[in-house]
């Protein structure tokens, strides 16, 4: 088989090298060569944020990002996440089937490092790249603000 | 009872927020094979030839199936018929060269890779010959007939029969309204998308990982077409990434992912895309003629529903939606019928509260309208028709703690502080609008049989079929069965999601908690006796002239109720047992026989607040509050989740989702999350929930009726009643978009 790359990626924090074809998705590539399940697909299309994963610390939507355009970065995923986030979650009631949490969970912490919102309504609509279809919208912004209020990744 | 009741946390919590639980998809078993599937892209005729060659000379590509070469499979309809199967013939993926609805699958690629098995989809060529077609209800609404009856229909029972005489009362009425109500065409859209990750074990064996509802119902559905033994197929689902119905029924991948795992005889993984995920069943368009009619005094004298619906050609999908204002509210004469038009498009399957929702809408609308006609308060009109019995059967409720629900409600969103004025109340650039709705849906409960034992460390495991789409129903199970005992909920164990597992109907209508849950309450109190039989076998056994009813539970022990420092450890009587876990599987059952005297209703009340900016009339719904009745709370943490959630689902009917079906084409034009509309964070503000006590006796061991449905019916219409409110303008067709009020 032809139009094979090889590329390096950091992925929470462990090495890995993969030889991959170029239209391979950053998404496929850690589901399906990595088998890093944690993070889901949920359109593939940029639309609705469940594979938000951290490059390099910033939130970005793996489905849309190809492997082969993060050769030698960092990615974080929720399987290497510790994170005060996951507590306020479970608190809360921030998701029920659970599917767009790791996303939530990503993207929140890439958001919040962003600096950029400073209510509840700003995290609300930074947030909104975010779908959840079980409706647990009230609560994960909960969840999240209660981090953020108690200052940890400000 | 300790647990019961209390807010308790997701036991699964920890899987949630770590990316460790894991769903039909995440199943990366050795040697996988990765299928695609391939839909036509006509809405109906046939397919003359399809050209597979250069998709199979993709290296990577193992096989493609077509209706051509598929093996030979069960021909008997019957063999595909699922539990939550309509009447009619059940759809049969690669039967034949027949396309009877757009996206239906035609046929499936399996690859070394996905993106590989995805790039040959790309290379199948198919030419087809197309048929005339018939896509929209509203132009076929002449060949609307009744559904077809069948087994589902035990559930789905046709409207009641006319009451006295409708057009009279209604002619003769001083004050009438009748009006006409549509929705769009809705998918579920569950955020996880169908997958199923088949292993095949050899010797006819199969373990399947299935995106569905009702890991029982996927099994069935497999052995029947595949021939294979029951007992062969197992059949987990112990994560579903949501459902809302769309997994009551097996879908196509489930069929695909096993036919090419058997004929390849390797694991093979078939994921769906998200655009295909709007082609296995909708929520159908519906059109509803309503015409209420009210003494000077607000006694409503006739009430007429008529609702028309679509089905597919080879299924009679049926709902409930006529019946339900006179569930409500008295009056001497009715009307009611429901109709189906059978149209080109696939069978439509129950989404959230199916049926009712549809029909609160119209309902709690039209009550709305006559309430500003008769120039009364829409709360007023409610408590002036309120039902202590059954209007529609005559029979006492089992319970029914609506008028708490409005009244509670009411009192916590400040209703009284409205101006019924249309237009009148303001708050800088913005209209403001109140608006309030009723909700009633029935209380469903399914035969369900629990296993349930006591092991060596003194540790309950307790075991049912059931899977937990989001629901909270492991939490819910685990504390139900821990009070049993009066075990914390480490010392139990729930085991669910599996086939193997005992009996479990499907995971819908707002039914596990009362069907599982009282299953448990009774195989635990056979448990029990077996216990205290075993007890009494060890010697000297304090308890030797103990009855069931002197001893209680509590932390491993059986103990004398009137005598608390006499009790024999549960470890001790499962040592007795030569340390082998005493267990017992027992049947819960709906109670039939007493309940056929009366109706089982959950009910709601729920008052909305919107914000509608006075020059670009954009909608806000700033607030909402829902007042729920529902018998018993088992966790009012995950309960309420599901009632706040089941709210974002109203808010998203009244005013965002829809599919829509471009006429021409036969085909739906959205099929994807960015112009599929559902509520983002930003647009859910403040969502209050209120369960009101709700003491039931008559219903079930438990007092419980279920929360997965009810937070979203009266939504809709307290929405577009909030909206009249603001802006003195009715819009009765659902999503309610901004430029309707411009
Ligand atoms: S899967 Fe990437 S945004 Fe939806
Ligand atoms: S928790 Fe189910 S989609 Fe968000």
């Amino acid at each position: 088989m032809e139009n094979f790359r090889q590329i390096n990626l950091l992925v929470n924090k462990q090495p890995y090298t993969l030889a991959i074809k170029p239209y391979v998705s950053l998404l496929d590539a850690l589901r399906d060569y990595l088998d890093l399940t944690g993070t889901k697909k949920g359109c593939d299309h940029g639309q609705c944020g469940a594979c938000t994963v951290l490059v390099n610390g910033n939130r970005v939507l793996s489905c849309i990002t190809l492997a082969v355009m993060k050769d030698g970065a960092e990615i974080t995923t929720i399987e290497g996440i510790d994170h005060p986030l996951q507590n306020t979650f479970i608190e809360h009631d921030a998701f029920q089937c659970g599917y767009c949490t790791p996303g939530q969970i990503c993207s929140a912490i890439g958001m919040l490092r962003e600096g950029k919102a400073h209510s509840r309504a700003e995290v609300a609509e930074l947030m909104s790249g975010n779908l959840c279809r079980c409706g647990a919208s009230m609560q994960i912004i909960d969840a999240i603000m209660e981090v953020k209020s108690g200052g940890s990744n400000e | 009872m300790t647990q019961i009741g209390k807010a308790i946390s997701r036991l699964e919590g920890w899987q949630k927020v770590t990316g460790s639980a894991k769903y039909a998809g995440d199943y990366n078993v050795p040697d996988l094979l990765y299928g695609y599937v391939v839909n036509s892209t006509i809405t109906k005729g046939h397919i003359i030839s399809i050209d597979t060659s250069d998709a199979l000379a993709l290296p990577g590509v193992i096989k493609v199936f077509t209706h051509q070469n598929r093996p030979g499979l069960a021909w008997f309809d019957i063999m595909y018929t699922d539990m939550d199967a309509p009447p009619g013939t059940v759809f049969k993926p690669l039967h034949d060269n027949e396309i009877k609805y757009n996206g239906q699958p035609v046929a499936l690629i399996v690859a070394e890779r996905f993106e590989i098995a995805r790039e040959a989809s790309a290379l199948i060529k198919i030419k087809y010959e197309e048929m005339h077609f018939e896509t929209r209800l509203d132009r076929n609404i002449e060949k609307g007939r009744n559904a077809k009856k069948g087994l589902a229909t035990a559930l789905k029972p046709p409207p009641p029969k006319p009451k006295g005489d409708f057009s009279l009362a209604y002619d003769e009425s001083p004050f009438k309204v009748a009006t006409e109500y549509r929705h769009s065409t809705e998918h579920h859209n569950p955020m996880e998308l169908f997958a199923t990750t088949t292993v095949y074990e050899g010797d006819g064996k199969l373990t399947i990982y299935d995106k569905t509802q009702g890991t029982i119902n996927s099994q069935i559905y497999v052995a029947n077409i595949f021939g294979l033994h029951f007992k062969d197929v197992r059949v987990l689902a112990p994560f579903v990434g949501g459902g809302f119905g769309s997994g009551l029924r097996p879908q196509y991948q489930l069929f695909f992912s096993v036919m090419a795992a058997l004929e390849l005889k390797r694991n093979v993984r078939v994921t769906l895309d998200r655009k295909q995920m709007y082609s296995f069943g909708h929520r159908p368009q519906v059109i509803q003629k309503l015409r209420f009619a009210a003494e000077t005094n607000g006694k409503l004298t006739a009430l007429s529903h008529l609702a028309l619906s679509e089905t597919s050609q080879f299924e009679d999908y049926a709902e409930l939606v006529a019946e339900w204002s006179h569930k409500l509210y008295p009056a001497n004469n009715t009307l009611f019928s429901y109709k189906l038009v059978p149209l080109d498009l696939y069978t439509p399957i129950d989404m959230r509260a199916p049926g009712g929702s549809t029909a609160l809408h119209a309902i709690e609308c039209t009550m709305d309208e006559l309430a500003y006609q008769l120039k009364m308060d829409p709360l007023e009109l409610r408590l002036k028709n309120y039902a202590e019995i059954d209007p529609s059967t005559d029979k006492p409720f089992t319970s029914k703690a609506l008028k708490d629900c409005y009244l509670k409600a009411a009192e916590k969103f400040g209703w009284n502080e409205r101006n019924p004025e249309p237009g009148s109340m303001t708050h800088g650039n913005k209209l403001i609008g109140y608006g309030m709705a009723t909700g009633i849906w029935d209380a469903y409960q399914f035969p369900a049989r629990v296993e349930i034992g006591v092991n060596a460390e003194g540790k309950l495991l307790v075991n049912n079929a059931t899977t937990d789409i989001g629901t909270g129903t492991l939490t819910v199970m685990t504390q139900i069965a821990a009070d049993q005992f009066g075990l914390s909920l480490d010392e139990v164990t729930f085991g669910y999601g599996d086939s193997k597992k005992p009996f479990s109907m499907f995971q819908g209508g707002s039914a596990m908690t009362a069907s599982t849950g009282s299953a448990i309450v009774i195989a635990a109190n056979v448990l029990k006796k077996k216990l205290l039989d075993k007890a009494k076998e060890i010697t000297n056994s304090p308890l030797k002239d103990a009855e069931l009813k002197d001893v209680m539970f509590t932390h491993g022990r059986m103990y004398l109720k009137n005598q608390v420092e006499v009790y024999v450890m549960l470890t001790d009587i499962v040592q007795a047992n030569k340390g082998k876990t005493i267990k017992t599987t027992n049947l819960g059952a709906p109670h039939m026989f007493d309940l056929r005297k009366y109706s089982k209703m959950t009910h709601s009340a729920a008052f909305v607040e919107v914000e509608i900016d006075k020059d670009l009339k954009t909608i806000t719904v700033t607030r909402a509050v829902t007042a729920v009745a529902a018998g018993k709370i088992i966790n009012p943490k995950t309960a309420t989740s599901q009632i706040t959630g089941s709210m974002v689902w109203g808010i998203s009917k009244a005013l965002y989702e829809e599919t829509i079906l471009d006429e021409n084409l036969g085909k739906y034009m959205n099929m994807n999350l960015g112009e599929y509309h559902i509520p983002v964070h930003a647009d859910i503000k403040q969502l209050e929930v209120i369960f009101v006590e709700e003491k039931d006796e008559l219903i079930n061991e438990l007092g419980v009726k279920g929360v997965g449905e009810i937070g979203l019916v009266a939504i809709p219409a307290a929405i577009a009643n909030a909206i009249f409110h603001a802006t003195g303008k009715r819009i009765n067709n659902l999503p309610i978009h901004f430029d309707e009020l411009l």
